[in-house]
């Protein structure tokens, strides 16, 4: 919906991707503008990662806006080497005379009882990549929003969609051309005692904690980080200083993730503001097993409120 | 910032008159063919000369029993998936030449590199029914083969399992055994540059290594004239430095011979081979696809006739081997085999969470192990102790 607003106001945006086209993608996020708009401005590009990321540098430099689909996260890793090398720092290699506004989407995260290679959360990665942004929606609504803030954006943007929410949520979306801004957090509940930050499909698990939490008496404030990079420290480091205490909760694995780099700002800036050890509730440091076991992967209701209850132990 | 008028450029346009290059007689130096092959024609007619393995009427009956069972299988999965009891499955549906007559070309010492489809070409090498469901039943105990141990497992990662069997032959070359490596790869799959890197390491370095791109028309809902502008994708070898051979992949014989000849010359140190097989997807992309949402019906109707199960039939029915008791017989037989590996599949305990971090390393690290602590702690129904 996002897409087809953009391509009615500005000409400059073109979809590319691996069944963008005729199919729509094979999350149909990209379903009926092949007809819409012509098979110029939405193309099926050959199946090559590292073609649609190259091509997406070149086509941005001249004065395109590609909105670029990699199919599945775990096949994004033949493009790295154009969103490291290319695509994240034209902008700075040439001191701004030529420029990147692309975006590239990608589903992330598991529990859809996909094949191999299709559940992966490794926004880690990029988000280690200077000169790019990465965002992931935690509602249809959000992802509307924070689409179009990302195709306006001037600079590169990877966008991880929560494969999870595209069956688990079905939200009326309001489709009026109205962007939310980047590099911000979203507080989703406000509360007292604790602040808990998760991004994507985790604000599923992530809610129901609270909800539980609630009905033990603790008042949990809920910050969907949405921007994972540069994080918006700001409001993270507010709600710290109201609750005294911090838990985060993400799907990737615990090693080097982004809740280390928030504990890591929150440890640097607020740290007198923390009555009790920061604590994560992350994804194992094992690769994302195949379905059969990803719901022991996936981080549970039970794990968010037990590490929640740390916290609050003395 | 210096400009270049538009003067200037006319004037260095100005150069000495002499003849325009393109009229003067140039010397090729380079010109290629490719080949193509078939034995059977759909009708299950003889168009080239019998094979010797071809003369022995029990090859080709083992031959079409596989392709059946491959088949019988391939139905069984995808109906699993649609019961709730198998994850996402990608159809073998039309490939059965093509993946029998690799199987029977290669050596059980050969190291086989799939993709994901080629299930037919696993079976005759000894991957069990239980194992394939197992994997794509979302366990992992499914890519441990019982045999063969060498063979590489399923590769969702396109392309990149090209590499692997270069690399498995680059192993064979420098230990000296006469081995060989074959990897698959989809018409979509020869789009990625990890193919192409692969083709030319094996050509610069004349490796044992033959890849089979399986050309069925469709890499889920992009044609193969949206993949490429080559005629062929056999001809890609020219580039390489290495054969390449174009096949009805619909033709078991023909699968068989091709496969068995590049074997066999890089069995002898002579290089590696790239063989184009044309065959065509008759199902979904996977179970989580629709085709119908961009290909006509029409054009599948239309590749069913050429299908590769009908013209070993007829052909087996002319020399007086066949008939509609033994193609019934045969069916049954492997129905039965297809039930009793599913039985088996089902009864298969659900993994514990330890699976997650007992293979990760040879020796788990500390962390891991306070990990795999906890995940016991808050192991869902079903994965605990």
């Amino acid at each position: 919906m996002a897409h087809g607003w953009e391509m009615e106001h500005d000409d400059s945006v073109v979809v590319i991707g691996q069944d963008v086209g005729v199919n729509g993608g094979v999350f149909r996020a990209t379903q009926g503008l092949q007809a819409r708009f012509g098979k110029d401005r939405v193309q099926d590009t050959p199946l090559a990662e590292a073609t649609i990321a190259g091509m997406s540098v070149g086509m941005a430099a001249q004065g395109l806006k590609p909105v670029a689909e990699i199919q599945f996260m775990g096949f994004l890793y033949p493009a790295l080497d154009q969103i490291v090398n290319h695509l994240s720092r034209m902008r700075y290699r040439t001191r701004g005379r030529l420029t990147c506004p692309v975006v590239i989407r990608t589903p992330h995260g598991g529990g859809i009882h996909a094949p191999e290679h299709h559940s992966e959360s490794t926004e880690t990665m990029l988000c280690h990549i200077p000169g790019i942004r990465v965002v992931c929606p935690s509602s249809p609504a959000r992802a509307y929003g924070l689409l179009l803030a990302a195709i306006r954006d001037p600079d590169p943007v990877i966008f991880l969609e929560p494969a999870r929410l595209y069956r688990a949520m079905r939200q009326e979306v309001i489709d009026d051309g109205r962007a939310l801004p980047l590099d911000h957090c979203f507080i989703l509940r406000e509360g007292r005692d604790v602040t808990i930050v998760t991004w994507g499909a985790m604000t599923i698990e992530t809610l129901r904690a609270v909800s539980e939490l609630e009905a033990q008496g603790v008042s949990a404030e809920l910050i969907d980080l949405a921007t994972l990079s540069p994080i918006d420290a700001e409001t993270i480091l507010a709600s710290v200083a109201k609750t005294g205490r911090l838990v985060i909760v993400h799907e990737a694995a615990r090693n080097v993730g982004v809740g280390a780099e928030i504990a890591a700002i929150v440890a640097e800036h607020g740290l007198y503001d923390l009555h009790a050890p920061i604590q994560r509730v992350t994804g194992y440091d094992t690769v994302m097993p195949l379905f059969k076991l990803e719901h022991d992967y996936i981080p549970g209701v039970q794990r968010i409120v037990d590490a929640v209850q740390l916290t609050l132990a003395d | 910032m210096r400009r270049l008028a538009t003067r200037d450029l006319g004037r260095a346009h100005e150069a000495p008159q002499r003849a325009a290059w393109h009229n003067l007689p140039m010397p090729t130096v380079a010109e290629f063919k490719i080949e193509y092959r078939q034995i059977l024609d759909p009708k299950g007619e003889l168009v080239a000369r019998l094979p010797a393995f071809a003369e022995d009427p029990q090859e080709v009956l083992t031959m079409y029993r596989a392709m059946t069972c491959e088949r019988v299988f391939d139905a069984k999965a995808v109906n699993l998936q649609r019961t709730g009891q198998l994850g996402t499955y990608a159809s073998a549906l039309g490939h059965e030449a093509t993946h029998i007559g690799v199987g029977a070309a290669m050596r059980p010492e050969d190291v086989l590199a799939p993709v994901y489809r080629e299930i037919g070409t696993q079976l005759w090498r000894g991957v069990t029914m239980t194992e394939v469901l197992t994997y794509w039943g979302g366990d992992e105990r499914g890519n441990d083969f019982a045999r063969p141990r060498h063979d590489f497992a399923w590769c969702v990662p396109i392309a990149t399992q090209t590499l692997h069997a270069a690399g498995a032959a680059m192993a064979f070359k420098i230990r000296k055994e006469p081995r060989c490596a074959l990897a698959y790869i989809g018409d979509g799959g020869t789009s990625e540059g990890a193919f192409y890197e692969a083709i030319n390491l094996a050509g610069v370095r004349a490796l044992p290594v033959v890849f089979v791109i399986v050309n069925n028309g469709w890499a889920i809902s992009v044609p193969v004239a949206l993949q490429t502008a080559a005629r062929t994708l056999a001809q890609k070898a020219v580039a390489a430095g290495i054969a390449g051979v174009q096949v009805d992949g619909n033709d078991v014989f023909a699968v068989r011979e091709v496969v068995s000849e590049a074997l066999a010359r890089a069995r002898a140190g002579a290089g590696p081979c790239l063989i184009e097989a044309l065959t065509y997807r008759l199902s979904d992309h996977t179970t989580s696809d629709d085709a119908a949402r961009y290909r006509s019906a029409d054009e599948v109707k239309a590749a069913w006739a050429l299908e590769p199960l009908i013209r070993v039939r007829e052909y087996l029915k002319r020399s007086g081997r066949w008939s509609e008791t033994l193609e019934q017989e045969l069916i049954r037989d492997c129905a039965r085999a297809v039930d009793a590996a599913v039985s088996e599949y089902l009864k298969g305990a659900k993994p514990s969470t330890d699976a997650m971090f007992d293979y990760l390393f040879a020796d788990l690290p500390p962390h891991l192990r306070e990990q795999r602590a906890t995940a016991r702690k808050y192991a869902t129904k079903g994965s605990g102790h």
